[in-house]
C-alpha cells in the first residue's frame, strides 16, 4: 500500500521540450536513422500502451543494404577507412589509435590528449581496409560460425589480429547461454540482442514511469556497447562496483528481466525487498554490488574488496585471482571519493579496474563545467596508475581493453584505469529533461554517429548475419518478453511490511522490536491495510 | 492530569501507585539485550591476567582478533609502525605487511575500503588517527556501511567493518583532538556505536564489535582513568604524540590474557546505589565515580551505570534502575544540545514518568567548540555532577 501510493503520488516529469509527441514525427521525417533505433524510440515519445492498435515502437524501416551507409551519413560526418581524429560532445578532439596500449606507469604519458583505442567504426567496419566482397560471401552467414568469422576478421585485419584472436565476444561459448534458444553458444550474437534487450527494456520501463506505474528510471540509451562489451570481458567472479547506469552489466550475468521488473516496481520478489528506487538493482549470486544513490562510494569499496581478492589469492595461490571493478561516470570522478580511490588502489597495489562512463553530463553539468584537464584518463599517471581511453561506443574496442585491463591487473598486482567516451543520448533520468541544457541537434548528431547497437548492427549485416526481418523479429521477442516481464511484477504484491524493520541490523535489536509492535498496533487500530 | 497543577504530595502518592504498576507493565522490560546470546565474562574463570593500560588492552584485542580470523587486516594512518598511540605495536611483525598496513592519508578512503573488503567476506578493522577526524568518513559511514545490509534485502553485508577512533577531552586537544562523536553516530540506523570506561572493559568489548556481524565504532577514550588537569599546562605543539601516549598508558587494570567478549548493547551497572542514577559512557565514568564518592560522604547512595553501547543502547537496564532510584542523572562530555543523554532522558520520561521523584538532570559539555585552555570550565566534572545529585535529592523530598 505505501509502496503502491507513493508510485502515484510521484509527479510525473513534464515532458515538455524535444521529445513532446508534437514534435516526435518532426523528428521523425527530419532523421533517416532506421527508425527502430531512432530518438524518436528511446523512450522518449512512443507511450507505450497495451493495446495493439498503438503502432509497435520496434518497427524496421526497410531501407537497402546499399543505402544503409548513407543512412548513417546523412549527416557531414566524415567517413574514411582510418580517421585520424574524433570528437566527442564536450570534450576536445581526440586522436584515433588502432594500437591497444595499457599505458603503464613506467611509460611516458601521451602527450597532449591521450588518444582514444577504438576497432570499429560508425560504419560497422573494423579499422583498415574494407572486407572485400569475396569475403562477405564466405559462406560466413549459413553457420554462423563465430571461429570462422574471428578467422577470417583476423586474417583481413592483422593490425587487430591479437585482440580479435583473444576476444571472448568472437569466441564461442563453452556453456549454453539459456536466452539465446537458437544460436545457444554464439556470444557475439547474445552481445548484440543484449544490447537490444536492454534498450527495449530501458524504452518500456521509461514510458512505464511517464504513465506512472513505476516512481523512477534510469536509461542506458547509448551506452549499451561499453556495458555489454566490458561484461563479456570479466570473470563472473569479478566483483562489480557499479554506479546506476549499469544494468547491462547485470543483464550479461544472467538477471532477468522479471528480476529488473521486479525491482522497479517493489514487488515482494525483488531482491532488496522493496527498500531502494528502482534501479537499484544488486544481486549476490552474480557478484554484482547493490547499487547506492551516493555517487563515487563504490570506488574505495572496490578498492577493499579487490584487496580482499589480493590476500584470497595469496592464501591459496592456485586459485584463479579475480579483480573488482568500478564503474563511475565523469561527474563522479569530481568527487572526493575518486581521488581516495585511486590513491588508495594504487599505493596498495590492488587489482582492479576503474571504469569511468564519459558520457558528456552529470546530470545538467557538461564536462566543460566538470573538469579542466584531458578528460578523466589524464589524470591516472599522476596516481601512479595503467590506463587506456577507448571509444565507449564501439563494442569490439571496449572489450579489448576491458580484457587487458584486466590481464595487466591480474598480472601486475595493480589497478587500471579505463575512460570509454560515450554520450548519454537520454535524460539523466525521469526526473531530469535534458532539453533544457542541451540542443535537440547535439542529441541527434551524437546519436546518428554513435549509437553503439547501430554500429553493432552494421557489422553483423556484412556478413549477413544480420537483416532487416532478423532484427525485427529480435526486437519484437525482446519487447514482448520485457512487457510480460513488466505486466508479471506490476501484478504482484508488496514486499511483506515486516520487512521494514528487518535487515537494519543483523539481528533486531530490542527497539526495534519495540517499534515494528508500535506501528503493528497503529495499523490494527486505525484498520489500515498494508 | 496536569501533572504541574497537581499538589506535589497528592503528586507523590499517585506516583507511588503508578509506579508499582508500572514495573510490570513497560515493555522496555521485555525484549532481551540486542547481544544475547553472549553472556557477561565470568572474569574470575579466565585466568591470568596483566597489568595493561587502554592501548595495551587494545593492542591485546588487535593480536587475538588477528590471530582467529585469518581474514581479519588491520589498516590505517600510521598503522604500520604502531600507531600514534601505539595501539597496533608489533603487530605488522608478527602477521605480516599484507595484514597490517598503512593507507594514504583520508579517512573515507580508510572507511569505504572497510566496507568493500567486508563486503566480500572479511573482517575490516580500520583506525580514524582521532575521532574528531571522522567527519569526512561520514558518507561511508552513514550511507554506505550502515545502511548496507538493509539495502540489499541482505544479500549484501559489511558486518565485518570496525572502525576505531579515539575520542574524547585528554587535557591539551583543543578543538580538534577533543571531542566525542558519539551522538552524531547514533543516528544513524544499521550502525553499532560503542564506548568502553577502560582496559579490561575495552578488550572485550572491541573484540566483540570485531566480531559483531554489524558493522562497529568503536570510540576509544584518550583519556581513561587519568587526572587530566595537569596536563593543561603542557606544551602542546612539541609533544603532542608523547603525551597522548602517556595518557593512554596512564591508566592501567588488570586484563584477562584469554580470549573474552563482553556483549554489546548491554549496559554494565558499576556500582549498585539506591537514592540516584547516574549514567555515563567512557572517561567520564571517572569523573561520576568521584562524583558518587563525594556523594556517599553526605550520605547519599548512587547506583553507577556504565552504558558502553551507545548504539542500541540498553534502555532496560537504565529503566529498572530508575524505577529503583527515582532519579536519573545522564552525564557526558560531548555538548549538551542533541547529545546522547537527551535521548536516554526523552526515553525514560516516556517509560517512567511517574517514577520520577525528580526532573532529570543532564550534566553535559555546553554548546561550544572545544576551546583548548577553557577545557577544564568545559568538562561536566565531578563538582557539577555533585551539585546536580544534590539538588535531585533537594527536589525529591
Amino acid at each position: 500500500m505505501i509502496v503502491r501510493s507513493l508510485k502515484r503520488l510521484t509527479p510525473r516529469t513534464a515532458s515538455s521540450g524535444i521529445f513532446s509527441i508534437e514534435n516526435a514525427s518532426q523528428e521523425r521525417s527530419m532523421s533517416t536513422v532506421p527508425l527502430h533505433l531512432s530518438r524518436a524510440n528511446n523512450g522518449m515519445v512512443n507511450v507505450l500502451v497495451k493495446s495493439t492498435k498503438v503502432p509497435r515502437p520496434a518497427t524496421i524501416v526497410p531501407v537497402k543494404k546499399s543505402k544503409k551507409i548513407e543512412t548513417l551519413t546523412s549527416r557531414p560526418v566524415q567517413r574514411e577507412a582510418m580517421p585520424s581524429h574524433i570528437s566527442y560532445v564536450g570534450n576536445e578532439k581526440m586522436p584515433i589509435t588502432s594500437n591497444l596500449k595499457i599505458v603503464t606507469p613506467k611509460d611516458d604519458t601521451p602527450r597532449g590528449i591521450w588518444p582514444v583505442f577504438r576497432m570499429m567504426d560508425e560504419n560497422g567496419q573494423l579499422r583498415g581496409e574494407a572486407l572485400p566482397p569475396s569475403i562477405h560471401s564466405n559462406d560466413l552467414s549459413s553457420e554462423r560460425d563465430l571461429d570462422n568469422l574471428r578467422n577470417v576478421l583476423a586474417s583481413h585485419h592483422p593490425h587487430f589480429a591479437s585482440e580479435i584472436h583473444s576476444s571472448s565476444l568472437l569466441h564461442t561459448s563453452a556453456h549454453e547461454y539459456p536466452d539465446m534458444p537458437l544460436h545457444p553458444h554464439n556470444t557475439l550474437l547474445r552481445a548484440h540482442r543484449q544490447m537490444i534487450r536492454l534498450r527495449k527494456m530501458d524504452t518500456i520501463l521509461h514510458n512505464a514511469q511517464r504513465q506512472g506505474r513505476i516512481s523512477f528510471y534510469m536509461t542506458h540509451h547509448g551506452e549499451e556497447g561499453l556495458l555489454i562489451g566490458s561484461a563479456s570481458a570479466l570473470s563472473p567472479k569479478d566483483f562489480v562496483f557499479a554506479q546506476y547506469r549499469e544494468a547491462g552489466v547485470l543483464m550479461w550475468r544472467s538477471f532477468t528481466l522479471d528480476q529488473f521488473c521486479n525491482q522497479c516496481f517493489s514487488t515482494d520478489l525483488d531482491l532488496g525487498k522493496g527498500k531502494q528506487m528502482p534501479v537499484h538493482y544488486g544481486s549476490r549470486a552474480l557478484n554484482y554490488q547493490t547499487v547506492s544513490s551516493p555517487l563515487g562510494t563504490q570506488l574505495t569499496q572496490a578498492v577493499g574488496a579487490g584487496y580482499k581478492l589480493k590476500l584470497d589469492c595469496q592464501k591459496s595461490p592456485g586459485k584463479e585471482q579475480a579483480v573488482s571493478i568500478a564503474y563511475f561516470g565523469d561527474g563522479a570522478a569530481s568527487s572526493v571519493d575518486f581521488h581516495s580511490a585511486c590513491n588508495f588502489a594504487a599505493t596498495l597495489k590492488v587489482p582492479m579496474i576503474f571504469f569511468c562512463r564519459n558520457n558528456g553530463y552529470a546530470i545538467s553539468t557538461p564536462v566543460k563545467d566538470q573538469y579542466a584537464g584531458d578528460g578523466i584518463i589524464s589524470r591516472a599517471p599522476g596516481y601512479g596508475m595503467a590506463g587506456i581511453r577507448v571509444d565507449g561506443n564501439d563494442i569490439f574496442a571496449v572489450h579489448a581493453a576491458v580484457q587487458a585491463a584486466r590481464a595487466y591487473a591480474v598480472e601486475n598486482d595493480a589497478p587500471v584505469m579505463i575512460e570509454a567516451m560515450t554520450y548519454r543520448q537520454g535524460h539523466h533520468s525521469t526526473s531530469d529533461d535534458s532539453s533544457r541544457y542541451r540542443d535537440a541537434e547535439e542529441v541527434q548528431n551524437a546519436t546518428d554517429v554513435s549509437d553503439p547497437i547501430v554500429r553493432l548492427d552494421l557489422f553483423l549485416r556484412q556478413f549477413d548475419w544480420m537483416d532487416d526481418s532478423i532484427a525485427m523479429s529480435i526486437e519484437d521477442e525482446e519487447r514482448v518478453a520485457v512487457l510480460r516481464a513488466m505486466e508479471a511484477a506490476e501484478s504482484r504484491p508488496d514486499p511483506d511490511i515486516r520487512h521494514m524493520f528487518e535487515d537494519v541490523y543483523h539481528e533486531k535489536p530490542p527497539h526495534l522490536i519495540k517499534q515494528e509492535e508500535v506501528l503493528m498496533q497503529h495499523l490494527k487500530k486505525h484498520n489500515i491495510k498494508y | 492530569m496536569l501533572l504541574s497543577k497537581v499538589p506535589l504530595h497528592s503528586r507523590r502518592i499517585a506516583a507511588n501507585q503508578i509506579r508499582s504498576n508500572a514495573r510490570t507493565s513497560s515493555t522496555l522490560l521485555e525484549p532481551t539485550a540486542y547481544s544475547s546470546s553472549n553472556p557477561e565474562p565470568p572474569y574470575a574463570t579466565l585466568g591470568s591476567t596483566t597489568k595493561l593500560n587502554l592501548f595495551s588492552a587494545v593492542n591485546s584485542a588487535l593480536k587475538t582478533a588477528l590471530e582467529t580470523d585469518p581474514t581479519a587486516i588491520l589498516f590505517g594512518e600510521d598503522i604500520a609502525f604502531g600507531g600514534v598511540f601505539r595501539c597496533s605495536q608489533g603487530l605488522r611483525d608478527e602477521f605480516g605487511e599484507g595484514r597490517v598496513f598503512n593507507t594514504p592519508l583520508s579517512e573515507n578512503g580508510i572507511a569505504g575500503m572497510a566496507v568493500g573488503y567486508a563486503s566480500a567476506g572479511g573482517t575490516a578493522i580500520g583506525e580514524i588517527q582521532f575521532g574528531d577526524y571522522i567527519f569526512p568518513a561520514m558518507d561511508q559511514i552513514v550511507n554506505e556501511m550502515a545502511k548496507f545490509r538493509f539495502r540489499s534485502g541482505n544479500q549484501w553485508n559489511c558486518g565485518g567493518v570496525t572502525l576505531r577512533a579515539p575520542c574524547g577531552a585528554v587535557g591539551h586537544g583543543g578543538l580538534y583532538h577533543s571531542q566525542s562523536p558519539e551522538a552524531y553516530l547514533a543516528h544513524t540506523p544499521g550502525l553499532v556505536v560503542v564506548m568502553p570506561r577502560g582496559p579490561r572493559c575495552a578488550k572485550g568489548l572491541l573484540l566483540s564489535s570485531i566480531r559483531s556481524k554489524d558493522p562497529v565504532v568503536f570510540l576509544e577514550p584518550k583519556v581513561t582513568f587519568t587526572n587530566v588537569s595537569i596536563w593543561l599546562r603542557l606544551s602542546y605543539s612539541h609533544l603532542r604524540c608523547f603525551i597522548f601516549q602517556i595518557l593512554y598508558r596512564s591508566a592501567v587494570e588488570e586484563v584477562p590474557d584469554a580470549d573474552y567478549e563482553i556483549p554489546l548493547g548491554k549496559a554494565e551497572v558499576m556500582r549498585e546505589g539506591t537514592d540516584v542514577t547516574i549514567v555515563g559512557w567512557g572517561a567520564q565514568l571517572r569523573t561520576l565515580e568521584t562524583a558518587c564518592d563525594l556523594a556517599a560522604k553526605e550520605g547519599i547512595s548512587c547506583e553507577l551505570i556504565d552504558l558502553r553501547t551507545i548504539l542500541p543502547w540498553d534502555s532496560k537496564t537504565i529503566l529498572e534502575s530508575v524505577m529503583k532510584t527515582g532519579k536519573l542523572i545522564v552525564s557526558h562530555e560531548a555538548p549538551i544540545t542533541c547529545g546522547f543523554g537527551a535521548e536516554i532522558v526523552a526515553t525514560m520520561q516516556q517509560e517512567c514518568f511517574f517514577c520520577l521523584e525528580a526532573p532529570i538532570q543532564r550534566v553535559c559539555g555546553y554548546d561550544t567548540p572545544f576551546g583548548l585552555v577553557y577545557e577544564k570550565y568545559y568538562l561536566p566534572d565531578e563538582k557539577k555532577n555533585l551539585d546536580a545529585i544534590r539538588k535531585v535529592m533537594e527536589l525529591s523530598r
